[in-house]
């Protein structure tokens, strides 16, 4: 009695995975519309995205490209030895941290104020247009914003002229020409460009505030300064940290096109970050493992400052994450 | 009390001179460059055009269209706007809505190789290696399929779906509507805002890129688009005021001068750029809040 319930028991079990397998391939049948839409995709994001990733292996081999993946030698870390040990590296990787820095504090801090300053403007129609103007650079190239940088900081060009009637400068200097001035230049010109692009977000969160806590401090005698003081600031900070994180994740990601375009050989020295490196050694001299290496090394120490900003924050944000 | 509304008129006036002033900086270098480009070459030589052009001309612009390059560089840059945009849109809002239905089997499995391709990337030398194996060096190609989907736009399509009321498809489904056709009748027209914004996004990166060109298709001429013509006449003009480097032979035409022949191709390629995008003011600035809140 009690095997044949056992034996009917079991058999009730098989019955019933059938049916579920039964009924997910009915599923999986019913999806394959789905399946076929995203297929192609699939397939294009494991081509183009993660071949690349495997791709690191060849910072480990003495790659050479007509040489199959099991015929490579393998040399460990020999590349990223190398690489600590190059001169050059360390002054590549001044450059990348200071401009980035650079850009960090300034293309923060500024579009902030700038939100504050832009929802203060009574005037709908002036407000409007500044913001489409101030739109506006982010929506040219690299390629031209380096051009007009160029023209302006030239020997005759506006600033020098201005700088000359003013009575700053005694003679005309050729600012791009000059090592020194390089960050600046990068960092001006970054800031022009992304002004106002970037205050979009903080402008947003300005705007959702609601409205009757700024009703409520204008009733304790709060004027408009002490309002931006103790209502806006705090209303959008949320969206500061999580802005800060995500620019911190990518302050060495700063990449290389200003400085591509804007320098020159006069200014090297100061001019020269990661990627342009990587693409010199990479590919110009062909020496792809040492200049995959430095993408691994960038990659790593970006993750890293994703995941330290994140605890940091977390800190300040009464044990939150933002991530 | 008089003293505090004497103060906020006080920073009212400095803010609209303030705002004025930044206009004004924004403004200045596209109407300079406006400027020359319609003036005498010789004459711009002299210096000293400001926002009016001085000597009247049409010769910089005419000038420009007789480059073969950068005719043919007018035309590839165009081309890949629209193949790019087109392509990529429709890829992304297919990514976007596969992800977004619940009860699809692989959902998470989709969701996730996506979300990875936000954070890490192979980098400049394996993507170029891969490039090559693909054989897509000097190929047209290389434009379009590297960067035909980005994580970022999907993600902001998908959080835009999820506010569409689910009961509009499921409706849809008992009336035995296919998961093509509620995709393409009912999300798709629903997404017009936010497929407008990212299609905005694809064609600007796609009209302003010049390094694909410079690193894949500088072999091959008949692929050079107008940002990588204008970034090599640009890099000529520093190098001659920087004394080394190339010649500018090719550009040094008579009638004109390589300064306003630049300011003539940033007119051209800017243009297209101005009539688009203050239409789309108002879509794109939701789309970005929507992202930044979802991410």
């Amino acid at each position: 009695m009690s095997r044949t319930g056992e034996e009917s028991g079991q058999l009730n079990y098989c019955f019933e995975k059938q049916q579920k397998y039964k009924r997910y391939f009915q599923r999986l049948y019913r999806q394959r519309y789905l399946f076929l839409m995203v297929l192609p995709f699939l397939v294009w994001v494991i081509v183009f995205k993660y071949i690349p990733i495997w791709g690191w292996t060849m910072a480990f081999q003495d790659y050479k490209p007509h040489f199959s993946f099991l015929e490579q030698t393998w040399v460990g870390f020999k590349y990223f030895i190398e690489l600590f040990h190059d001169r050059q590296f360390y002054l590549v990787l001044r450059n990348t941290l200071v401009m980035s820095l650079l850009s960090l504090l300034c293309g923060y801090t500024f579009p902030i104020i700038f939100a504050i300053f832009i929802n203060e403007i009574r005037h709908k129609f002036f407000q409007k247009t500044i913001q489409t103007i101030s739109y506006l650079p982010h929506f040219v190239s690299w390629v031209v914003v380096a051009g007009i940088f160029t023209k302006l900081l030239a020997i005759g060009g506006p600033i020098n002229q201005l700088l000359l009637e003013l009575g700053l400068l005694k003679e005309p200097v050729l600012f791009m020409a000059k090592g020194e001035y390089f960050w600046g230049i990068v960092t001006v010109a970054d800031l022009w460009k992304e002004l106002g692009w970037n205050s979009i977000i903080f402008l947003a969160a300005i705007v959702s505030i609601d409205e009757n806590l700024y009703e409520a401090a204008q009733m304790d005698g709060a004027n408009r300064f002490r309002q931006i003081w103790h209502v806006t600031l705090p209303g959008i900070r949320m969206v500061v940290f999580i802005m800060l994180i995500m620019s911190i994740g990518n302050l060495i990601n700063i990449g290389f096109e200003r400085q591509f375009l804007l320098q020159n050989n006069l200014v090297k020295d100061y001019s020269e970050v990661l990627d342009l490196y990587a693409l010199t050694y990479g590919i110009r001299v062909a020496r792809y493992a040492y200049g995959t290496a430095v993408g691994i090394f960038k990659s790593v120490v970006s993750i890293i400052l994703l995941l330290v900003a994140n605890t940091v924050v977390k800190r300040f944000n009464d044990g939150t994450a933002v991530l | 009390m008089r003293q505090v509304k004497k103060g906020e008129r006080l920073f009212q006036i400095s803010l609209y001179l303030f705002m004025i002033f930044m206009g004004l900086i924004t403004l200045y270098p596209f109407l300079n460059v406006l400027a020359i480009s319609l003036n005498d070459s010789l004459d711009t030589i002299k210096g000293g055009v400001h926002l009016l052009p001085r000597v009247f001309t049409w010769n910089n612009y005419r000038e420009v269209f007789t480059y073969p390059n950068l005719v043919t560089g007018f035309n590839i840059s165009f081309l890949r706007t629209a193949v790019g945009t087109g392509l990529g849109l429709l890829s992304t809002a297919m990514v976007a809505y596969v992800i977004s239905c619940r009860e699809f089997v692989a959902r998470r499995l989709v969701t996730a190789l996506f979300i990875l391709t936000m954070y890490v990337s192979g980098g400049l030398i394996p993507e170029f290696m891969l490039v090559r194996k693909l054989g897509l060096m000097n190929n047209f190609w290389v434009y379009i399929l590297p960067g035909l989907i980005s994580g970022w736009n999907v993600f902001v399509l998908r959080a835009y779906i999820d506010t569409l009321p689910v009961s509009l498809m499921e409706s849809a489904k008992l009336d035995g509507a296919s998961e093509l056709t509620i995709f393409l009748r009912i999300v798709l027209p629903l997404c017009k805002p936010i497929l407008a914004t990212i299609a905005l996004f694809i064609a600007v990166a796609q009209w302003n890129s010049w390094f694909d060109t410079y690193i894949y298709c500088s072999g091959k001429q008949a692929l050079t688009t107008l940002q990588y013509e204008m970034m090599r006449i640009l890099q000529d003009v520093t190098s001659a005021t920087t004394s080394s480097m190339y010649g500018i032979n090719e550009y040094n035409a008579p009638r004109t001068s390589p300064e306003s022949i630049q300011a003539a191709i940033t007119i051209v390629v800017t243009i297209p750029i101005l009539l688009v995008y203050p239409f789309l003011q108002k879509y794109f600035v939701k789309g970005l809040t929507l992202g930044a809140i979802k991410s």
